[in-house]
């Protein structure tokens, strides 16, 4: 099946291996991946910190740089949810390829649990507010993990908590916003697992810098990297 | 005007920052919400308090919603019902008006809080009342009505018992439903052994922090004022078109003995507060318990239709406001926000909430929903205002909470969108407004976001942060680590993939 990946401006600077490890299971699973260079930002940030017309502008672009599609996958759940239920805020009629964040795709497109990948590593998963409430991926990434050879995955308490992320917040607002990430932190510290995963590189980068500055025995993986695993 | 001088009461910089001002200061001198979330957030017993709280009435919530299988559709219809009256707002209301009148009412209309509290204060004037009971109102809080009775010599006694507990320690509340939410049993002991005894009935001497002792303490102290005072104020949950009748839901019974045993009874109104007909309390009364104390009914709902000859206030007051309220009417997103029934589900789930309590909204209506409805009702030229819809971090756990699907996240963006055209509009330029055109711009094409990327891969070491991420540095690193740009974006990466294998492809 021939697929899109739009890696989303944040990994596609500062998280490229996302993207690569993206294109990995990806390819394990027989996809032919396309990456079209023309791509750049969803406008969730614009449309969020209150520059509609902006977001706008980027949806459109968006719009013309996969035209034609027959699948745009993302490992992130927050800028899936921008396209899929605030583009048309922003863009009028706007018309766009179908477009899934990367548990999705495996699940409901491939119809795949076990990616074949191996991670002998302690895991707790947060499941990002965008990917739970507007998207609602539901079981689908947990389902995923569990099928990992060597994976344990460790419950995380408050798991629908926010992580205190939330785009220009963490700037705005930022000492509410790392008060937050410090519970998120403490509380994936106290599962006892090795590693904090998730489906969006942004609530990880905040939690990153959170656990960095704490030195919390913890680090963090995007799903995509634990998925591509075969170690 | 209803918030007069505000810019001039709120001196930021010149006096410290205060979370707990004087009741006849009300919320005006609050800081606006970064500042004052910061001076929260450092309060450690404040944030224990409200962890504790928010958690425990979170769970019961759950567990109250959780047995209704009908709860999607009871909140949809909730919804539906809000909707048909703000949409016919007009009629409703006054049918309203001819129904409360025929039934002996006097029914009186106020465009802002300054009309309505000059109402309320000639109708306790005329009566030579010296003290006023209160039911607990969020709308006699709205429009200040305490501070102006007050202004006239008048004292107003809350007999909630969290009311109670806010008012004599000098406080503003926090929370809709448990205005006391930031206050321990050890603090409030304190408030009652220091303060009772100034306003009428002595705490115990020896009173403890047993909850048990604490309300007999305040039983007895109020039953002092129900039995002395004739005037009496309160607000309303509901106010039924088509009957003419309000309606009063509460937990401890203090407000049917403010309803009922004073000779004189004013109810201060939103308009918003309308319901078509009786039959529509059906799904309202299910739906409100639930969702505001986590019970299946509240102990206590008194309803009343006008004068009753021979039973009851012999003299009904119901003092209709607007008050910002037809200002949010006409906003197309944000008009849904007029749907809320004050049930404090969204407070209880906030994150943000939470952490810094009610006071750093430095409103009446604390929380997501304050985040949407101050700015709502004001405008947005206020910076304070202007401030909330920025107070969230858009997790969406309001949405899911509120029993009448108030879509809060879609409203606080399009409000942050309001508060940048606001900026805009007077030529200011910000720091963000320029960031965010050149982040659009850096977006507006892949070429010139490969070219940033490399820009900043070239810095690494020396400026370790990206550029379009506006205000990224002095926020962020504050309390957290930054990722370290890598060498190579994905993009760069993915090209020199995809030269190698063209180069493999000519080779074979």
């Amino acid at each position: 099946m021939r697929v899109s990946l739009f890696i989303t401006c944040l990994a596609d600077t500062l998280f490229p291996d996302v993207g690569k490890a993206t294109i990995t299971v990806l390819e394990r699973l027989g996809c032919d991946v396309d990456f079209p260079v023309a791509q750049t930002c969803c406008g969730q940030m614009h449309l969020n910190t209150g520059y509609p017309e902006l977001a706008g502008g980027l949806v459109r672009s968006f719009a013309e740089t996969f035209a034609g599609s027959e699948a745009v996958v993302l490992p992130s759940g927050s800028c899936a949810a921008m396209l899929r239920h605030h583009a048309d805020r922003v863009a009028e009629g706007i018309e766009l390829p179908p477009v899934y964040e990367l548990s999705e795709f495996l699940i409901d497109v491939l119809g795949v649990t076990d990616v074949g990948a191996r991670f002998p590593h302690t895991v707790t998963y947060h499941p990002t507010c965008h990917s739970l409430r507007l998207l609602g991926v539901g079981e689908r990434p947990y389902r995923l993990l569990r099928e990992v050879e060597g994976l344990e995955l460790r419950e995380l308490p408050g798991a629908d908590e926010c992580c205190g992320f939330g785009g220009t917040f963490a700037v705005k607002n930022a000492e509410t916003s790392s008060a937050m990430g410090q519970d998120k932190v403490a509380a994936a510290v106290g599962t006892g697992a090795e590693i904090l995963c998730a489906s969006d590189s942004s609530c990880l980068m905040h939690l990153a810098g959170v656990a960095g500055r704490e030195h919390a025995p913890l680090r963090t993986m995007h799903l995509a990297e634990i998925l591509a695993s075969t170690g | 005007m209803s918030r007069p001088a505000r810019h001039d009461r709120r001196r930021r910089g010149t006096e410290p920052v205060r979370l707990h001002p004087k009741p006849d200061q009300a919320f005006l001198g609050m800081p606006a919400f970064p500042d004052a979330a910061r001076v929260a957030l450092g309060d450690q017993q404040l944030r224990a308090n409200l962890r504790h709280a928010t958690h425990t009435i979170r769970a019961k919530r759950l567990n109250a919603v959780g047995e209704m299988p009908d709860w999607q559709d009871l909140r949809m219809a909730a919804a539906g019902i809000k909707d048909e009256t703000l949409a016919h707002l007009d009629d409703y209301l006054v049918q309203f008006e001819q129904a409360a009148t025929a039934a002996g009412a006097t029914v009186h209309w106020a465009v802002d809080a300054e009309e309505a509290c000059r109402i309320g204060v000639e109708i306790a004037q005329r009566h030579r009342a010296r003290d006023v009971i209160k039911v607990k109102s969020m709308a006699t809080q709205e429009i200040g009505l305490n501070e102006a009775l007050e202004a006239h010599g008048i004292h107003a006694w809350e007999t909630d018992l969290a009311e109670l507990i806010v008012q004599l320690g000098g406080d503003t509340p926090s929370h809709f439903l448990v205005p006391a939410i930031h206050r321990n049993r050890d603090e409030i002991r304190d408030i009652f052994t220091e303060r009772m005894g100034q306003v009428g009935r002595a705490a115990p001497d020896d009173l403890t922090s047993e909850p048990r002792r604490l309300a007999e303490a305040a039983r007895l102290h109020l039953r002092e004022k129900f039995l002395s005072t004739t005037v009496a104020f309160s607000g309303a949950n509901f106010a039924i078109a088509e009957t003419g009748t309000l309606v009063v839901v509460e937990s401890e019974g203090n407000g049917r003995m403010c309803l009922t045993l004073p000779d004189v009874l004013v109810s201060v109104v939103g308009i918003e507060k309308l319901l078509p007909s009786f039959a529509d309390l059906e799904v309202f009364l299910q739906v409100l318990p639930r969702s505001s104390t986590a019970e299946r009914m509240n102990p206590y709902t008194t309803m009343w239709t006008g004068v009753s000859p021979g039973d009851g206030p012999q003299e009904v007051h119901v003092i209709l406001i607007d008050n910002g309220r037809t200002r949010a009417l006409a906003d197309e997103v944000g008009r849904q926000a007029l749907r809320c029934i004050r049930c404090s589900a969204c407070l209880n789930v906030c994150p943000v909430y939470e952490r810094v309590g009610g006071h750093a909204y430095g409103s009446v209506y604390p929380g997501p929903i304050g985040a949407i409805l101050n700015p709502l009702l004001h405008g947005v030229t206020d910076e304070h205002d202007a401030q909330l819809p920025f107070a969230s971090s858009l997790c969406g756990a309001c949405y899911e909470a509120c029993p009448v699907a108030i879509d809060i996240p879609s409203v606080l963006i399009d409000q942050r969108a309001a508060a940048v055209r606001e900026k805009a509009h007077h030529r200011v330029p910000t720091a963000e407004s320029v960031a965010m055109k050149a982040a659009a711009w850096t977006f507006g094409d892949a070429k010139r976001l490969a070219r940033a990327q490399k820009t900043a891969s070239l810095g690494r070491g020396v400026a370790r942060h990206v550029g379009w991420l506006p205000g990224m540095l002095g926020g962020w690193t504050s309390s957290r680590d930054l990722p370290e740009v890598p060498r190579q974006s994905f993009r760069a990466w993915w090209s020199q993939r995809e030269d190698t294998a063209t180069v493999k492809a000519l080779e074979e």
